[in-house]
């Protein structure tokens, strides 16, 4: 059913036909409006669960771990220097294979503060075992959710799944979003039952400590994980689908790339406004498309190689850096292409919540033109002369 | 001791000879028996039991870090309670894990009223790492971190006093124990687990490789803190001190002696104003609690 719906509350009404039965949840801006609703539902018994009220975000993702352990489907959701609170529990959550859904309003990372929208803070975690799913719009964002719980409970993945999203401009702006009924998302995602769990009729021990006789073939397990849910993201995005008509099977989608000259890679709610660039800039002859990345965990390699095959140039667009070095997405795609003669060039973008308008992305295309690239696209320059 | 131990806690496990944690392991599980989810800390405790791929746990157990264990087993709570499961939970930490690193989550969990139990096995420092202090360790003692030397005696402060700050929690069962007296550990864990809410027993665990004794003095290491007023067994429920174990006391002096980590106490000389000041710490714990056995003459 379509309803115009606040991005934030998209995600809440899907979290709870997810059916979770735990949540533990810290507020932060923009985070707070999902954990708000999320509180009001259980407190209006129209959401039957565990709401966990922790004094951190530490101690969210640990509670959260807890239930996931003791057999639970749990949720949470956080950003910026909440999830950066959780760095420790995150690797441990992906070590000990909990499939932890966590909604991640991407936010810029302090210092300085910032309340604003880019993706440093789930990008910073790209190490640490967890599916990372980023969403274009409220729509995705809403219905990533289903397909997150799907691929992380399935046995042959078991690894935890950030659903990220912009803040602000997603989180906070109204859009209209098909949402699924009780019933279809139950159609969808059945209940969880868990692989294995704490219980004293079956005792185990979770969370051992290994010698280096046997630490990197539980790494070595995970990261094979990792790239393994590609497939189960597959069959879920086509099940989704085949179900309600928007089909999630791909790990990139390309935007008019087939005779592209430039392509764009991208990810998240920057991309709509690249799709209405490249229609403008395609009016005038210039042949540009769109690689967007719907997941960076597992990263998308051969997709990304078959898709910018026959292209001249890439832009990559990050809304991150790795300070010292690059954007994440840009050194990855470059790997990616490694052995092949095309250029790819890095713009450093939209940090802490600067704004960008279509005349910027032509800009970086035609920057990419010239060759020039591996910079900050943008930069006050009398603040940094 | 305390009979036939049902054998929760398996033998086989990596503990040095004598540790106090690990006689402590047992007598818990065997209050707790099988029906218990036990969630550990990063510490010895959990590093001498479960080297992969072997467990000393019979009964379901995890591990996930150092300071968080109290909001697992928060989360375990909750989740038990949604899936109408009546197994109890105990959360298990060293006093670093317990005192200093943990003690947030630790906070949370008892203000949010969670029905576990929360057992700090008290060996007064950083063990796991190598004997560094912690905020467990009693004034003077020599630590790695906080070593004697010519301008130092030892832990410049005192022992932090947690159960208080649990029981200002509104902790509804706050207790103390000893592993020199087992029985009495068995009893209080009993109780907390009876009781509805979060409990706190924090045990007196002495430690020989970082105390300095030989591993088979543990038990009297441990009946002299209590005999000297440096450790109190006591109970607290609803917030008043409802029982404490009454002694004799000795000299602080007969405790201290028998420990490398209060040796610069008296060798090369004997430092008077020192051991007067770990006099008064025990003096001032009997007052408080009322220990002392008056002796009719
Ligand atoms: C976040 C973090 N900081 C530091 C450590 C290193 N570390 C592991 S165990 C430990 C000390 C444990 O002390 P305690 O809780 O008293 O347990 P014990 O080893 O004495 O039994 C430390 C410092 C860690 N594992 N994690
Ligand atoms: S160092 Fe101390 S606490 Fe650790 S295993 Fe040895 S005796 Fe036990
Ligand atoms: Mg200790």
């Amino acid at each position: 059913m379509m309803e115009f719906m606040e991005g934030s509350h998209a995600v809440a009404h899907s979290v709870k036909h997810c059916r979770p039965e735990v949540i533990a949840a810290y507020p932060i801006t923009p985070q707070t409006h999902i954990v708000e609703a999320l509180a009001e539902m259980v407190a209006n018994c129209q959401l039957d669960a565990e709401y966990i009220t922790v004094e951190s975000e530490f101690s969210a993702l640990s509670a959260c771990l807890g239930a996931s352990a003791a057999g639970s489907r749990v949720y949470s959701a956080t950003t910026s220097q909440g999830l950066a609170l959780m760095f420790e529990v995150c690797f441990n959550c992906a070590g000990m294979r909990m499939p932890v859904v966590m909604s991640i309003v991407n936010r810029a990372m302090g210092a300085p503060l910032s309340i604003w929208n880019d993706q440093q803070d789930s990008i910073s975690l790209r190490d640490s075992g967890w599916l990372q799913f980023y969403a274009e719009d409220n729509q995705e964002a809403a219905d990533l959710h289903y397909l997150a719980y799907k691929v992380a409970e399935d046995r042959n993945v078991l690894l935890p799944a950030f659903v990220c999203f912009d803040g602000f401009i997603l989180s906070h702006t109204y859009e209209p979003v098909d949402m699924l009924t009780q019933e279809q998302a139950d159609s969808y995602l059945p209940r969880y039952t868990p692989v294995q769990r704490l219980d004293s009729a079956d005792p185990i021990s979770f969370g051992l400590f290994a010698s280096p006789d046997y630490y990197m073939e539980f790494r070595y397990q995970i990261d094979q994980a990792v790239k393994g849910a590609a497939k189960k993201i597959a069959s879920a995005g086509r099940e989704f689908g085949e179900m309600f008509g928007r089909d999630y099977s791909d790990l990139v989608e390309s935007y008019r790339l087939d005779d592209a000259d430039c392509a764009i890679v991208a990810m998240g709610s920057i991309c709509g406004t690249v799709k209405d660039a490249i229609d403008e800039m395609r009016k005038d002859g210039k042949k540009v498309g769109l690689l967007r990345l719907r997941s960076f965990r597992p990263f998308p390699e051969k997709e990304v190689r078959s898709a910018l095959a026959g292209v001249n140039r890439v832009a990559v667009l990050d809304k991150n850096v790795s300070l010292g070095t690059k954007g994440a997405v840009a050194l990855e795609v470059r790997d990616a292409l490694y052995g092949q003669q095309v250029p790819v060039l890095d713009y450093i973008i939209a940090l802490g919540g600067r704004d960008v308008r279509k005349k910027d992305i032509r800009a970086v295309v035609d920057m990419a033109g010239q060759g020039k690239g591996d910079l900050f696209y943008g930069l006050r320059q009398e603040l940094v002369s | 001791m305390t009979g036939e131990s049902c054998g929760l806690f398996e033998y086989g496990h990596r503990a040095c000879g004598g540790c106090a944690a690990a006689m402590a392991a047992r007598t818990i599980l065997d209050a707790a028996g099988k029906d218990t989810i036990v969630v550990s800390a990063t510490g010895c405790m959990e590093v001498f039991s479960t080297p992969y791929p072997e467990t000393a746990w019979k009964v379901p157990w995890i591990h996930s870090l150092f300071e968080n264990n109290s909001a697992v087993a928060s989360g375990i709570v909750a989740s038990l309670k949604k899936q109408g499961r009546k197994e109890k939970v105990i959360a298990l930490g060293g006093d670093g894990a317990t005192f200093d690193i943990g003690i947030l989550c630790l906070s949370g969990a008892f203000e949010r009223g969670h029905d576990f139990v929360y057992i700090c096995y008290d060996n007064e420092a950083y063990m796991n790492t190598g004997i560094q202090r912690s905020g467990a360790t009693p004034y003077d003692a020599s630590t790695t971190t906080s070593p004697a030397g010519k301008c130092s005696t030892g832990n410049r402060r005192p022992k932090k006093d947690l159960p208080m700050i649990l029981a200002a929690h509104g902790a509804p069962y706050v207790a103390t124990a000893s592993i020199a007296y087992l029985p009495d550990l068995k009893k209080k864990v009993e109780k907390a687990l009876a009781t509805e809410g979060p409990c706190y027993l924090q045990v007196h665990a002495p430690c020989c490789t970082g105390w300095g004794f030989e591993g088979e003095k543990t038990m009297a290491i441990g009946k002299l803190a209590i005999e000297t007023g440096l450790w109190v067994n006591y109970e607290m429920e609803e917030g008043k001190v409802t029982r404490v174990k009454k002694v004799v006391r000795k000299p602080v002096e007969a405790y201290l002696k028998e420990q490398r980590r209060f040796r610069h106490l008296f060798k090369p000389t004997r430092n008077e104003p020192e051991i007067a000041k770990i006099q008064a710490v025990a003096d001032r714990n009997a007052e408080r609690f009322g220990i002392d056995i008056k002796l009719k003459k």
